[in-house]
């Protein structure tokens, strides 16, 4: 039992950093909650009750139609560009390879990295010039006659979005396959030697027991990458610019409230981010402390 | 070891190798790049070597990002520096003693570190101008300091939870009192957890863009914003735009480097942070 002033001391440590974190993240929720209620429109606050327009504008409007459907693309290709790959490479390297420390550093480092630098150095690897002007990736497709890869990457109409993943997944698929390198290591070797002692082939081993096994690790990764997905923002901004065809909440949620000074409109959206945000993390993290809890 | 014929297995180092190549091609654009001489750089030829080293872009990307580096380097020191004395204060605090309420404090930190910041930034950027630190470095310090309370509170807790219990009884039965248990026995024992939190901060306020860029006026921008700022402008060569990017990847590229295990570490621990 501790005595009665240390614990008055150790709430004196803790309770400001958590009344700062009620107010800084609780309390400012609630308060764009109510300013996505407003008529919030200009440099001036203006709190003036408007229901739920904000948010039945947002459903009607063709701006943000495009950015829930390039949110869609983007987080289906990065999210499973990720794990195919991270996947892959992580079994690879648990063969017990020479080098091994060194390929798992080089796959890895791309996270220590920003968004910025990743998305100003593939803008110029996607240059979608063609002709006597070819550049980038481009270049070295003509150059070594792989003609049918050329194309107009994160321009190409309607499916832009789609390239945007290409540096999202060089910079997140090292870290997803530590990850699952992580739950290779944690499973026993006697498993794998019991798989083939009984016959079964190196893949119908991974197939029916280790994929199984390193399911918990799939999910993580999906919620992981998922809810960085849905908040992606600064990597656009440095391939593209602000542009419609790709755009996405976080970047209509960044215009529209401090270029446009729509604040209610951009409230709503930061609003609806995260929501979409803890419907993927709440149950994850009450699933997590609950095993935790049972240990 | 698995059973595979090692002959077989050199076959692997092919997928590997591609691999390698697809997470080096960015680095070397910019080095490549960034060490032409003007005249050499051209689109048309980005991919070459560069005949002989030249220091023209550096010296040009440098002189432009000089001011923003170092208000980035104002406001990572500091912002790391104090999250990491809060994150072990609290997370000692957390570890040790079970008060009424310690389970309801644990899912609402940990949910903090998930928010996407959209859903607070119309309030912060209010409170900011309110308290007159908007436009500057501190606002943005703060900032950093208070998001990242909860990642650096759990890392430590975490950390704390797993020291023996019998070491914090035994210096409480020698009289000590709960500030000497932490300052003589805990705080030298999480050494490396101050490595981890020390890195995991910095790094995220280093390449931090959001806050920034909404926070700070252009004087005040740190190296994110000033690099994407020159990298949609249409006077300034590419070739810059690279030497830069290579400038403001530099010193998060140097910690993995060097402290790569403490870097993994976070990464792993907190497992959890985008």
């Amino acid at each position: 039992m501790q005595s009665r002033k240390d614990q008055l001391l150790g709430l004196a440590l803790v309770s400001p950093s958590i009344l700062a974190v009620l107010i800084f993240v609780y309390g400012f929720i609630a308060w764009s909650g109510r300013v996505s209620l407003s008529q919030w429109k200009g440099l001036m606050p203006d709190y003036t009750w408007a229901g739920l327009q904000n948010y039945i504008g947002l459903f009607t409007d063709p701006r943000f139609r495009i950015d829930i459907r390039n949110t869609v693309v983007f987080t289906v290709l990065f999210v499973g560009g990720c794990l195919v790959l991270g996947l892959t490479l992580a079994i690879l390297l648990d063969q017990g390879l020479r080098g091994e420390g060194f390929f798992r550093s080089l796959y890895l480092f791309p996270m220590a990295i920003s968004f910025i630098v990743t998305g100003v150095v593939w803008r110029w690897l996607m240059n979608p010039a063609q002709g006597s002007r070819i550049s980038g990736l481009n270049l070295i497709f003509d150059q070594l006659g792989l003609d049918f890869l050329i194309n107009k990457w994160h321009t190409t109409p309607e499916w832009g979005i789609a390239f945007i993943a290409i540096p999202a997944i060089w910079q997140m698929s090292g870290y997803t396959m530590a990850l699952y390198l992580g739950g290779l290591r944690a499973i026993p070797e006697s498993l794998r030697e019991a798989a083939r002692v009984d016959g079964a082939s190196e893949f119908a081993m991974y197939r029916r027991i280790i994929l199984p096994l390193l399911s918990p690790i799939t999910l993580s990764a999906m919620i992981i990458l998922g809810h960085i997905s849905l908040k992606v923002f600064d990597l656009i901004v440095a391939v593209a610019g602000k542009q419609i065809p790709l755009d996405v909440p976080a970047i209509y949620m960044w215009t529209t409230t401090f270029d446009g000074n729509f604040y209610g409109r951009g409230a709503s959206i930061g609003i609806l981010l995260l929501l979409s945000v803890a419907v993927l993390v709440i149950p994850y993290l009450r699933y997590t402390l609950k095993n935790e809890a049972e240990l | 070891m698995t059973a595979i014929q090692s002959r077989k297995r050199y076959f692997f180092y092919i997928p590997l190798v591609l691999m390698a190549i697809f997470y080096l091609i960015p680095i070397y654009i910019m080095l490549v790049t960034g060490f032409k001489s003007f005249a050499e750089v051209d689109l048309q030829t980005m991919w070459r070597l560069p005949q002989g080293i030249h220091f023209d872009n550096f010296v040009e990307a440098f002189t432009k990002l000089a001011p923003h580096l170092w208000n980035s380097i104002k406001l990572v020191i500091p912002a790391a520096i104090i999250s990491s004395i809060l994150g072990s204060l609290n997370g000692f605090v957390l570890a040790r003693w079970k008060f009424p309420g310690a389970d309801v404090i644990f899912p609402v930190l940990l949910f903090g570190m998930f928010i996407p910041y959209q859903s607070i930034l119309i309030p912060l950027v209010q409170f900011m101008r309110e308290i007159n630190l908007y436009g500057g470095v501190w606002g943005l310090v703060l900032t950093h300091v208070i998001y990242g309370i909860p990642i650096t509170t759990l890392t430590f807790r975490n950390y704390y939870a797993t020291v023996p219990k019998e070491l914090i009884e035994s210096a409480k039965i020698d009289g000590a009192s709960m500030m000497r248990t932490y300052f003589y026995i805990l705080l030298p024992l999480s050494l490396p957890s101050f490595v981890v939190v020390l890195i995991w901060q910095f790094t995220s306020a280093w390449n931090d863009f959001l806050f920034a860029v909404v926070l700070t006026s252009p004087e005040n921008w740190p190296i994110t914003v000033a690099l994407n700022n020159m990298a949609g402008s249409q006077i300034i060569a590419w070739n810059v735009q690279m030497a830069g990017s290579f400038i403001a990847a530099v010193p998060t590229l140097l910690v993995y480097i060097f402290l790569g295990r403490y870097f993994l570490r976070g990464l792993m621990s907190g497992a959890l942070k985008g």
